[in-house]
């Protein structure tokens, strides 16, 4: 029984060892380690492709899973105040954006925005009053909207969860004690469901960091990471792509273990 | 004019609720709309769409037949092979392990699920590439041996991808086993193995019902895994689309298929869940 656990652990992380190794080797081989070194990894941070990729899939991470964070506990806030049918239309919509793959999250959102845009564009130009009117199009917008919609969704059921194990008493003793809403939410439940909404904005803040799929769709000439690695791979596997798969790794390994670190802390508060 | 205290609530709710459903509504229902409109049209002359009302497209769904087979046949065999690998390991983390331990050890099945699948996948390409696991089974004097581009590829990298997710789930509902009923059956001098197949199978069901429903329906959506290890040759419906909007452009055809895989979604989530209603009480899981 234990050797086999530790064969399946092999089996998850050797894989992702070798890459790790193998972007320190200084020969371009997969399978041979000729030496030790760092060259890669410069070779990848002068990358001006690459550092342009870098620097859209963290903006758009980081905004669309800052407004993901807000409009979410907002949601889930707000979906204790209202009645159950009204819950229950929101529960199905937020389970939907999660389970429709991402690669129809993509599509649709495509076909719908070349649509809008289509309509828009021309009466934005008609309505100018300066000669050259803004042209709308696929962008970093496009990826944070799409993205955000389903990490939202993912943040709303996370706070959701943690706001339905929530004891009611406190809440009504702030209120018997003449604390107006908006202090007991300030003073009494915010604390409590603020891990919550952090580990949710890392999540989410990780998902859109790691998509491929919905911004191959939607980011129109930009490159977000993942696509700038995927073109790569398709050129050809190289060393240069393990240093920039073990930067990514070791960014979304930081991620996840805050995250579960916080929500841990909301366990042990149970 | 001074608002009576409900309709004060009742803003301040629309208030809180209002972003998000804009942006459901605007991001979700309205796209699927869209590919539903899109799917009834036709293809312009030129690619992309033109309106019409024809329901051509889904009955020409079979052009893209491949895809679907490979998709509905590689889908439910990845969640089986992943859910041989997982029950024992889930079961050796609930019941075997140190409690001490426990908790490292569970952490680490849940990392690689949120680390990059892309990077994980390019993991797989690298080993069974040309340079990797054949370039080693040269140097001792096997040839030729081609791993990349085959069905047994994809399957290995969807079940590296997907083993934590199956894992999770039956290792819940494991962990909340009653351990009084294990007593009291070997009490009843049930030998170990029957007390597994009749008590520890049946109650941990419920967590390998998830952890099958989980798996097989993110794989029916799934791109990466069939495009990097199957190199065009094992591809999934996920390859197709991409291949039918931004490459050969016919975005109603997609369109139809995009719909159907939401349907298929649908029905596998459906089906899954009615019958995880028979087993006595789901169970929530933590994904995180």
């Amino acid at each position: 029984m234990r050797a086999f656990a530790t064969a399946v652990y092999l089996f998850l992380y050797a894989p992702i060892a070798l890459v790790v190794l193998f972007s320190f080797n200084s020969g371009r081989s997969a399978s041979e380690f000729v030496g030790f070194s760092t060259q890669w990894y410069g070779r990848a941070l002068s990358n001006t492709f690459l550092m342009e990729a870098l620097q859209t899939s963290l903006i758009v991470a980081f905004v669309s899973a800052t407004l993901a964070a807000v409009f979410g506990t907002m949601a889930a806030i707000g979906l204790e105040r209202v009645g159950g049918r009204t819950r229950a239309v929101f529960d199905g919509l937020f389970a939907a954006a999660i389970v429709v793959p991402g690669v129809v999250i993509g599509i649709s959102t495509l076909v719908a925005l070349v649509q809008v845009f289509s309509v828009l564009n021309p009466a934005l130009a008609a309505l100018w009053p300066g000669q050259a009117p803004p042209q709308l199009g696929l962008g970093y917008g496009s990826i944070i909207a799409a993205h955000g919609m389903f990490t939202m969704s993912l943040v709303a059921m996370i706070v959701k969860a943690r706001i339905a194990s929530l004891g009611r008493d406190i809440v009504e003793a702030s209120n018997d004690l003449y604390a107006t809403p908006l202090t007991t939410f300030r003073r009494i439940v915010l604390p409590q469901i603020r891990p919550s909404i952090l580990a949710g904005f890392l999540l989410a803040f990780t998902f859109s960091f790691d998509d491929f799929i919905i911004a191959f769709f939607v980011a129109g000439s930009n490159n977000t990471l993942p696509m700038y690695i995927f073109a790569s791979i398709r050129r050809g596997v190289t060393p240069e792509i393990n240093a920039v798969a073990t930067m990514v790794l070791a960014a979304s390994i930081v991620m996840i273990v805050i995250a579960r670190f916080l929500m841990r802390d909301k366990k042990t508060a149970d | 004019m001074e608002l009576t205290p409900k309709a004060k609530k009742t803003m301040v709710t629309a208030a809180l609720i209002g972003p998000a459903a804009i942006w459901l509504f605007v991001f979700m229902v309205l796209p699927f709309f869209a590919i539903l409109v899109f799917s009834v049209g036709e293809r312009a002359p030129a690619g992309g769409y033109q309106p019409a009302f024809t329901f051509d497209q889904f009955a020409n769904l079979g052009a893209r037949a491949a895809a679907f087979v490979n998709t509905l046949t590689l889908a439910p065999i990845g969640a089986i092979a992943c859910l041989l690998i997982a029950y024992p390991l889930a079961y050796y983390l609930a019941v075997k392990v140190d409690p001490r331990r426990r908790l490292l050890l569970v952490s680490l099945v849940v990392v690689p699920f949120w680390t990059s699948m892309l990077v994980r996948t390019y993991s797989w390409m690298y080993l069974l590439g040309a340079r990797g696991i054949p370039h080693v089974l040269e140097l001792i004097g096997i040839e030729n041996v081609r791993l990349i581009n085959t069905p047994g590829a994809v399957l290995l990298g969807i079940v590296y991808g997907y083993l934590p997710l199956m894992i999770l789930p039956i290792f819940v509902s494991l962990e909340k086993l009653d351990r009084r009923l294990l007593e009291a059956s070997a009490d009843l001098g049930a030998k170990p193995i029957s007390t597994f197949f009749n008590i520890t199978l049946p109650l941990s069901l419920p967590g390998v019902m998830t952890g099958v429903a989980l798996v097989t329906i993110l794989l029916l959506g799934e791109y990466l895994i069939p495009q990097l290890l199957g190199g065009g040759k094992v591809f999934f419906i996920g390859n197709a689309l991409v291949d039918l909007f931004l490459q050969s452009r016919n975005w109603p055809l997609g369109s139809a298929i995009a719909v159907t895989l939401v349907i298929v979604v649908v029905a596998v989530l459906l089906i899954s869940m009615r019958i995880a209603w028979r087993f006595a009480g789901t169970r929530q899981i933590d994904l995180v």
